[in-house]
């Protein structure tokens, strides 16, 4: 096995001696590659954005990725781009030059962040020309402090498509580097499934990272320090994906990855995706590490909860599958057995005919829910015939508003059934006070929840 | 028109330039203090060793196991001290205190080959505490009347007869929470020792002198021993003016000790916990209102909370009484100021530095009685506008009140508001579960520090035999594009193209004894002073020039080969300013800066989420220096404004747990700013014409801090959301912050009974009146060597 090493700005450099704790940003700082900074050091300000090459179609697509968060040896093999890469202050990018121009940049400490977020949308080979074919959920993730946004989303619309010859663009049009087994004191990138299974029987310890969202928080903010570290996200038995028969999602698929996988056919996770951290994070964070972190808030757990979902959870006695509503066993903890991983998601056909996803948050994107309901419901003849409700960050698992359900099936689906399940759904879970919300204002959203879709979608008197 | 302001013709001041540093910026080239570690060989990185209680005794400190972990060099501690154990300048801040006031007072910090071995080494060393009880909240603060500083009166007329004579009176309290800075770079120091003991700091911070001071005075060393850099901050908004000090302090004294370079750079959740944030403030209010809606009096007793030491937060309440007024004439007014003393971080300089705590109250008096007084708020505020030659409650004429009003009719024509505030009201009545509300607020900002000494500047000049220029002032640059309009300044006073003038990096040892970058007044006073020395060169290189126009070059050359001086050192005062702090009274500010916003916002009656649909706003930054720096100020000052009001919330555990005095908002996965969704759908800014102002260079004005308050707006919008969600004309009370929760539990309030916020008559809630014999400033305030700045 070759030394480990990761292409930066189309330079390979050693990755030899790296710490496994090191994250990319302080390894592309060490390399004097200053462009990216540390902000908050979990994912949240963007200020640390780099681009990566990953798969799409036969192609590949330049993919902008928080540095805080990704071990750096989790680059072996990888191609990386840094704001340093895009342009040179005498050759700015042009989406170096529209930022600058444009006031875009006031203490321009976020400003290397926002340019890799840009130029990866920039990138996007369906990004439609005009000033609405820029996708500004794109810099959803990027917080800057000083101009209010403004500029830089002018500066976004403005762009033009790249040059012909753009060498960033005539990348995406080969593959994606080939992915490469990793073999450190300490870090592993296991080649297939059977040997990330042995990995793990051998170190049962070991930390199991795929966009390594959760685990890099963990490490960065808390100290925690891994034994060994095993990566899973490109097991090719992880990142399969079928609509035969259920909808089979590989574990191992980011965020973004099931996005356009499913492109639009599970319209109740199509709401979820734009509340859903930002792109830096759905760019990492992949479904079945999202599940198996068992957040009580995730905002995925509710809507595949809702979605009837089962996890299929491999190990070296093979697989067994268990339904999502049976997968979290308390706060933080799953029926994951040591030396077991999350293999797939199925998500059941046919979809209900009717499905919400409501989330109460401080901020309308890329913020951690308050409260968050998703809800599917089959309706017959105007009777309720099956109701799913998800719930999130009211109990120290995700959970099944069953009483909610039972209020609403077999009942005539009107404003009467509506209210009187919505005094149910109220006094679920054991919602409690912290810094997002009291318990009071998540049971009233609980409350709401059922009635505001009712409003929108039913409702008379209310039109957008 | 003065000579200061005079403007010639093809002036390189107006242009809409970029920032000087955007291209820097924009490809990651830009080198911030935190970036020159990698380009620093040897470097000791530093970790604290933070309290876990928010007020105990240190009984026990062994740093020995510290010492065992491998890569750790040596733990500083207070016994490593050779000057003064003080982060501030009144003594009040022990850089290794005995008794930890604070959850994340550091008691010691711990230098090793590696942040990792920095890290398990601090965790590594062995503290004991004996705990000592805690006051967290405000509110705890002032039932057990725990207050520290000065206690500030500002009065004029007789409230009490005001009041008597008052058509209607109302009294209520009005509590806003504060903010922290999170500016994208944390607090950043690098230090390392030079050729003859002299230290060299590189340190984010708005206040290279004031740094300087400490370090020298932490070293035991006299101030030309030490130099502070600030290559530029990542953000700084008064966080970095008196906060960073103490940090160079150990950064510096590591170096000292060990003889390497020392980096001590604050982790998000450090800079969080252990630095200071916007004041949160509690005031108690009475105000008297005649037949047409006009003031008649007001009483306020405004309590900041100080946290755990003094810091800034007396010259803080100062302009924070000194805004109570905003815009409006007040006949009668008795205020009075004090500042609590709480175990929580030393609350300091922030964007406003007290005006929009000040201003809020009355903002928040006008929203709330509005309705019980029957009138349309936006004529309630329009009709009580200064006029000329009327005089602020601490005797300051406002000059130019016409402005005021000629931006307030800009923004309702510009804005359209009259015609979409029917459609509002159309809104409205056709969407029960949903609300608008539009309102209109401004905006009237003292600019000058108001303790006189500090309003003043230097600046160095250079004029090399090739012709190119390179100038040094006193002032930081965080942002806010002061270096970009020191760079036009110059080339308008030398009438050189913008390409022959370079900015250096600030510097202690360049330009001496500078003030704060702070109180809006930088460009003022480092222009003035960077102008002034360019006038002084050419002043010499007109003399060679003899009337025959030579070009520049050949003009500079045959100057240097006549042995003219080629350089020159400016300096600039602000004239006619005088303040006494005693008496709370006289002309502070060189003049006012005004602006208006009009906002346009809708609430979500199920959630109390809200959304910002449109905002206009005309703002007056005199003849502009750099528009586009301008724009881009009152742009982000106004969405930095919309976080403290309606989305930003600091959480402290206020519980008897264990927890108590913990920040739980102590990252950026708990502390929400803005983000781009908070931006409006649509955002029009105007730059008030025809604004020339006589008393500043180039005829402009200051900008950084006065567009945060045109964020009144949404808050007001909001408040007249929440209020359609109710019967006719009820009166909301609105927290602050308004994040959706609050708005929410305000609308539910809304549709219930009628309002209990305010009470009618008088004597009404009588503001507490503090001990009138208490003195106005903490005795050690104002002294003249390493005072307290202001922002």
């Amino acid at each position: 096995m070759p030394d480990p090493q990761v292409t930066v700005n189309g330079r390979p450099r050693p990755l030899v001696g790296t710490p496994t704790h090191t994250n990319a940003l302080d390894f592309l700082r060490g390399l004097g590659l200053t462009g990216a900074k540390e902000g908050c050091a979990e994912g949240e300000c963007g200020a640390c954005a780099v681009m990566v090459v990953r798969p799409a179609g036969a192609g590949s697509r330049w993919t902008p990725v928080n540095a805080c968060l990704v071990p750096a040896l989790a680059l072996d093999g990888q191609e990386v781009v840094t704001a340093e890469g895009l342009g040179t202050p005498e050759h700015l990018h042009p989406v170096q030059a529209g930022l600058a121009a444009g006031g875009g940049s006031q203490c321009g400490y976020c400003t290397p962040g926002f340019a890799c977020s840009m130029a990866a949308e920039y990138y996007r080979p369906d990004r439609p020309e005009g000033p609405d074919g820029f996708d500004l959920h794109a810099i959803a993730g990027n917080l800057c402090r000083c101009t209010g946004y403004r500029p830089i989303r002018d500066a976004a619309r403005a762009l033009d498509a790249p040059a012909p010859a753009d060498p960033l663009a005539e990348r995406q049009a080969r593959p994606a580097p080939d992915v490469v087994r990793t073999r450190v004191d300490g870090f592993d990138r296991p080649g297939d499934l059977a040997e990330a299974l042995a990995l793990l029987a051998e170190h049962p310890d070991a930390v199991v990272v795929a966009g390594s969202t959760d685990w890099g928080v963990e490490a960065n903010l808390r100290g925690r320090r891994a034994s060994h570290v095993v990566a899973v996200d490109r097991l090719p038995e992880l990142r399969g994906f079928s609509t035969d028969g259920p909808i089979e999602i590989g574990a191992a698929l980011t965020l973004s990855e099931v996005e356009a996988a499913l492109g639009g056919t599970v319209p109740l996770l199509t709401e979820v995706w734009p509340l859903f951290a930002s792109p830096l994070i759905r760019n990492g964070a992949t479904i079945g590490g999202n599940l198996a972190t068992a957040s009580p808030i995730g905002d995925l757990a509710p809507a595949l909860l809702a979605l009837d979902a089962t996890v299929v959870l491999a190990s070296a006695y093979g697989d067994r599958e268990v339904a999502l509503a049976d997968f979290f066993t308390g706060y933080r903890e799953t029926v994951l057995r040591a030396g077991e991983l999350i293999r797939a998601v199925r998500v059941p056909a046919p979809l209900a005919a009717h499905a919400t996803f409501r989330k109460v948050a401080k901020r309308r994107y890329d913020d951690i829910s308050s409260v968050a309901v998703a809800a599917a419901l089959d309706v017959v003849d105007g009777t309720v015939v099956r109701a799913r409700i998800g719930l999130g960050g009211v109990a120290a698992t995700p959970l099944r508003a069953r009483a909610t359900e039972s209020a609403l099936e077999g009942r005539p689906w009107t404003a009467e059934t509506v209210e009187a399940a919505s005094l149910v759904l109220a006094n679920e879970g054991t919602p409690i006070d912290d810094q997002r919300a009291s318990a009071a204002y998540r049971s009233a959203m609980l409350g709401n929840a059922l009635r505001a879709w009712w409003c929108e979608a039913w409702g008379e008197g209310e039109s957008s | 028109m003065s000579r200061l302001s005079e403007r010639p013709d093809d002036a390189v001041v107006g242009l809409a330039l970029p920032h000087e540093s955007a291209a820097l910026h924009v490809t990651g080239h830009a080198l911030y203090t935190d970036d020159l570690v990698h380009r620093t060989p040897h470097v000791l990185h530093a970790h604290p060793v933070c309290s876990p209680h928010p007020h105990a005794r240190v009984t026990r400190l062994d740093a020995t196991p510290a010492l065992a972990v491998p890569g750790v060099v040596r733990v500083l501690t207070a016994d490593d001290v050779p000057g003064t154990n003080d982060a501030g300048v009144k003594h009040d801040e022990p850089l290794f205190p005995e008794v930890v006031m604070f959850v994340g007072h550091a008691v010691c910090w711990v230098l090793a080959d590696t942040l990792e071995a920095a890290r398990q080494g601090a965790a590594a060393v062995e503290v004991d505490y004996e705990q000592l009880p805690a006051i967290v909240s405000l509110a705890e603060a002032i039932e057990a009347e725990h207050f520290q500083g000065g206690q500030p009166v500002i009065a004029r007329g007789d409230v009490e007869e005001g009041l008597a004579g008052a058509t209607r009176v109302f009294s209520g309290v009005t509590e806003m929470a504060g903010q922290e800075h999170f500016y994208l770079e944390t607090h950043a120091s690098l230090a390392l020792v030079d050729e003859g003991g002299q230290v060299f700091v590189q340190s984010s911070t708005q206040h290279p002198s004031e740094t300087q001071e400490i370090v020298a005075h932490v070293l035991g060393l006299d101030s030309h021993h030490v130099t502070v850099q600030c290559l530029r901050m990542g953000g700084g908004f008064g966080g970095k003016e008196m906060q960073p000090h103490g940090f160079a302090a150990i950064a510096a004294l590591g170096a000292v000790l060990t003889g390497r370079p020392v980096r001590l750079r604050l982790s998000r959740t450090h800079d969080m916990t252990m630095t200071g944030k916007r004041h949160g403030f509690h005031a108690q209010w009475r105000v008297g209102f005649d037949d047409d809606g006009r003031l008649a009096a007001l009483e306020a007793t405004l309590t900041s909370d100080g946290g755990w030491s003094l810091d800034l937060s007396e010259p803080v309440l100062a302009r924070a009484l000194c805004h109570v007024d905003n815009a409006y004439w007040i006949p009668h007014v008795l205020l009075h100021g004090r500042v609590a003393r709480t175990h929580k971080t030393s609350q300091t300089a922030f964007r406003g530095f007290g005006g929009p705590q000040g201003m809020l109250v009355i903002e928040d008096i006008l929203g709330r009685c509005a309705p019980l007084l029957g009138v349309d708020p936006v004529d309630l505020r329009r009709k009580n506008f200064y006029v000329e030659s009327q005089a602020t409650p601490y005797g300051q004429v406002v000059r130019h009140p016409e402005r005021l009003a000629a931006a307030w009719d800009q923004v309702l024509e510009t804005g359209d508001v009259v015609r979409r505030r029917a459609g509002v009201a159309a809104f409205n009545a056709a969407h029960p579960h949903r609300k608008r509300g539009l309102a209109v607020t401004p905006v009237k900002f003292g600019i000058s520090f108001n303790f006189t000494a500090f309003n003043q500047a230097g600046a160095l000049v250079h004029v090399y035999k090739d012709g190119s220029v390179l100038i040094n002032h006193g002032g930081t640059e965080m942002g806010q594009g002061l270096h970009t309009k020191m760079l036009q300044v110059a080339a308008t006073t030398l009438g050189v193209p913008l390409a022959k003038v370079r900015v250096a990096p600030t510097r202690t040892d360049k330009v001496p004894n500078t003030s704060a970058t702070a109180a809006s007044s930088s460009t003022d006073l480092n222009g003035g002073a960077v102008k002034d020395a360019c006038e002084q060169v050419l002043a010499r290189l007109r003399e060679v020039d003899a009337g025959r126009g030579l070009p520049w070059a050949e003009l500079v050359r045959e100057a240097y080969f006549s042995r003219v001086q080629l350089w020159a050192a400016g300096f600039y005062r602000t004239e006619g300013i005088h303040w006494d702090s005693t008496l709370m009274s006289g002309h502070p500010f060189k003049y006012f800066a005004y602006g208006v916003a009009a906002a346009e916002v809708e609430v979500d009656g199920f959630t109390g989420a809200h959304r910002t649909v449109r905002v206009d706003i005309v703002h007056d930054v005199g003849d502009s220096l750099s528009p586009l720096v301008d724009i881009g100020q009152v742009e982000g000052g106004f969405v930095q404004g919309v976080g403290w009001l309606t989305m930003e919330d600091l959480r402290w555990d206020e519980s008897d747990g264990p927890g108590r005095g913990r920040l739980t908002t102590q990252s950026a996965s708990t502390y929400k700013l803005p983000s781009l969704g908070e931006l409006p759908d649509e955002l029009h800014v105007a730059l008030l014409e025809h604004a020339h102002e006589d008393g500043a260079v180039y005829g402009s004005k200051a900008v950084g801090e006065p567009p945060l308050m045109l964020a009144f707006a949404v808050r007001e919008a909001l408040r007249e959301a929440v209020a359609a969600f109710g019967p006719e004309g009820a009166s909301v009370e609105l927290a602050s912050p308004a994040t959706p929760e609050a708005v929410f539990w305000a609308a539910e309030r809304a549709r219930g009974a009628a309002p209990d916020h305010v009470v009618e008559g008088l004597p009404g809630a009588v503001p507490d009146r503090p001990d009138p014999a208490a003195p106005p400033l903490h005795p050690r305030s104002e002294q003249a060597a390493g005072a307290a700045g202001e922002g």
